[in-house]
Formats: C-alpha cells, sequence, structure tokens
C-alpha cells in the first residue's frame, strides 16, 4: 500500500466534489474559474484568520514579557531591603513565567511558519487562477468539440487539484491554530485571574509586601529622628531606656 | 509522471524514476505501519527531496492531474495518518 497512491485518491476525492457537470465542457471553465475565485477568497481569509492568532500570541507574549520584567525588579527591591524570601518568590514566579514564554514562542513560531506557508499557497494559487483565465479564453476558441472534452477535462481537474492542495493547506493551518486558541484562552484566563501575577491590579501581592516594608521602613526612620531630638534635648540615652523601670521584669524595647 | 507535493508544488518526473520512488515509498509505508516517527520523519524528507531532485516544477499554466501525491514534507507522523485516514479512497491496498 503505497503512501503516495493513497494520498492521490484522497486528494482525487476532494478535487472531484469541486467539479461540476457542465453539458458544454467550454460551460465547466468557467463554472471552474468561479470556485477558484472563490477558493482565493477563502485562502486570504485563512490568512488573516493565521496572522490574527499571531499578534494573540504576540500579545500574550509581551504581557508575560512586562510581568516578568516587574518580577524581576521586585525581586531586586525586595533584596534591597534584605528580604530575602520575598525576592526568591518573586524570582520563583519570574521563573515560572518564563517556562510560559518558552512555550509561547514556540507556539508562535508555529504559527509563523504556517503563515508563511498559507501565503505562499495563496500566492501560487493567485498565479495559476491568473494563468487559467487567459487560457480558459484560448482553449475556448481553438479547442473542437472533441478535443475540448479531453483537455478541457484535464486543464479543469489539474487546477481543481490546486486548489484541494490550498485546501488541504488551509486545513492544516486552521487545525493548528484551533489547538492554540484553545491554550491561548486558557492563558488569558491565567493572566486575568491574577495565577501568573495580575497585570490588571495596581498592585499585586508582592509588591504589597514591599511597599509595608517600605513603610515600616519610613516609620522607624522617622522613629529614629524623632528619638534623636529628643534625645539631644532630654537628658541622654535613648527614650525607651532613658528612664528604667526599677520593678518591670521585661527587658527595653529596642 | 506528474508528482506532486502536498503544500509545495507538482513536479514531471522521468519515468526512469519510478522504481526509486516506489522504494522510498516503501521505506515511509514501513514506518507508517511500524508508527516509528523518526524513521516517518526521515523517509518524507528523503522522499520530497527526492522528488525535488528529479523531478522539474510544473510551469504556472500547466494544469494537470498528479498521479501520485507526497504529504506535506514537514508533516509529522501524526498529522498524515489523519490525513491518510482522512477518506477511504477508492484504489486503497
Amino acid at each position: 500500500m503505497s503512501v503516495m497512491k493513497r494520498l492521490s485518491g484522497i486528494v482525487q476525492a476532494k478535487t472531484n466534489k469541486l467539479l461540476d457537470k457542465a453539458e458544454d465542457p467550454r460551460e465547466s471553465l468557467d463554472l471552474s474559474y468561479q470556485k477558484q475565485l472563490e477558493s482565493l477568497q477563502k485562502v486570504r481569509r485563512s490568512v488573516a484568520d493565521v496572522t490574527t492568532a499571531k499578534k494573540r500570541i504576540e500579545l500574550q507574549a509581551s504581557q508575560l514579557q512586562q510581568s516578568a520584567d516587574k518580577l524581576q525588579q521586585q525581586a531586586k527591591a525586595a533584596l534591597g531591603q534584605g528580604n530575602e524570601d520575598l525576592a526568591r518568590e518573586a524570582l520563583a514566579r519570574r521563573a515560572a513565567l518564563a517556562e510560559q514564554l518558552t512555550d509561547l514562542k514556540t507556539q508562535h513560531d508555529q504559527v509563523a511558519g504556517q503563515e508563511v506557508k498559507l501565503v505562499d499557497t495563496a500566492q501560487r494559487l493567485q498565479t495559476q487562477v491568473d494563468s487559467f483565465r487567459t487560457k480558459k479564453e484560448t482553449m475556448k476558441a481553438t479547442y473542437t468539440a472533441a478535443e475540448a472534452q479531453t483537455k478541457i477535462g484535464e486543464a479543469v481537474s489539474g487546477i481543481s487539484e490546486s486548489m484541494s492542495d490550498a485546501g488541504m493547506s488551509m486545513q492544516r493551518a486552521q487545525d493548528k491554530i484551533d489547538g492554540m486558541q484553545a491554550r491561548a484562552g486558557a492563558m488569558d484566563e491565567l493572566l486575568s485571574s491574577g495565577a501568573l501575577t495580575n497585570l490588571t491590579a495596581p498592585v499585586d501581592d508582592i509588591q504589597a509586601e514591599l511597599d509595608k516594608v517600605s513603610k515600616t521602613d519610613t516609620v522607624d526612620t522617622e522613629l529614629a529622628a524623632l528619638k534623636a531630638e529628643i534625645g539631644a534635648s532630654g537628658p541622654a540615652g535613648e527614650l525607651s531606656s532613658a528612664p528604667p523601670a526599677p520593678t518591670s521584669p521585661e527587658p527595653p524595647a529596642s | 509522471m506528474i508528482v506532486r507535493i502536498l503544500g509545495e508544488a507538482q513536479y514531471d518526473v522521468p519515468e526512469d524514476q519510478r522504481a526509486a520512488l516506489d522504494d522510498l515509498d516503501r521505506t515511509l509505508v514501513k514506518a507508517v505501519d511500524a508508527n516509528d516517527a523518526d524513521a516517518f520523519t526521515s523517509a518524507l524528507l528523503a522522499l520530497a527531496a527526492e522528488v525535488r531532485r528529479v523531478g522539474t516544477p510544473l510551469a504556472d499554466d500547466a494544469f494537470v492531474p498528479s498521479e501520485l501525491v507526497v504529504p506535506f514534507a514537514d508533516a509529522s507522523l501524526d498529522e498524515t495518518k489523519r490525513l491518510l485516514a482522512d477518506a477511504a479512497p477508492a484504489d486503497e491496498g
């Protein structure tokens, strides 16, 4: 069982569906030409679909990249505050995002590959359809009825096969996009739920932690400044340890 | 004979190359039957390369049906199996 022969049979079956049974073979040239124009429209629409899918991936990738960059900065800020645990958490999330980004990149390359192929297919079909338009008039004018039967039949079958090929190429691209769209939808949900890091919320939890620390820092700084002020005008030492309570069992708070 | 590589082009292949293509086709069939994806990929690439090497691409205004059809040259084993299962061709067997 030859792969090439089996496939030839499958393509033939698809092609037969495209053929009209016209009484006059010359008429079948015009009918076929109409089908070719429709085919071209479909291929062009398919190219547009693939391009849209590619743009969606690009948009998601740029969102993920922004999140990753932000987490990197947050990790740095956390380290600056001496909060290594928080820095670690930010970097761990960043690593998870990097994984998603790699996955998106692979999908993007696949879709971009389909786009290039489909653009080629559209161009090839366009060229053939243009040639067919010219040739069909020549055929109508030059063939005798007997010749027309076979020659026109062959030409129409030939270009119909090209349309089948284009149709299969479109189906192929569509299958790739369908699989990808489902994942893209899941990714959109993850992004909007904040499971990956919520860009829609003004402040995420790592940022909240960083802000809390910096607020505490500010309070500490102000407190120290206050202590220094009072210490300078007061008797001596730190405020809290200035009047030692003789009965207090607790050590002075520092 | 006219050979089409899906998603690519049609080629006019000299009749004396038929046996060589049949050999490559048999290797491909073996890979499909063995469900061996790696063997399939290399066999398919070899078959497509041979068609391109010995064949002459048809002109844009040559509208001729193909006798043989090679799968998309970059298709995986799974994709090709789905393609072959797509319809029950009359000449199967």
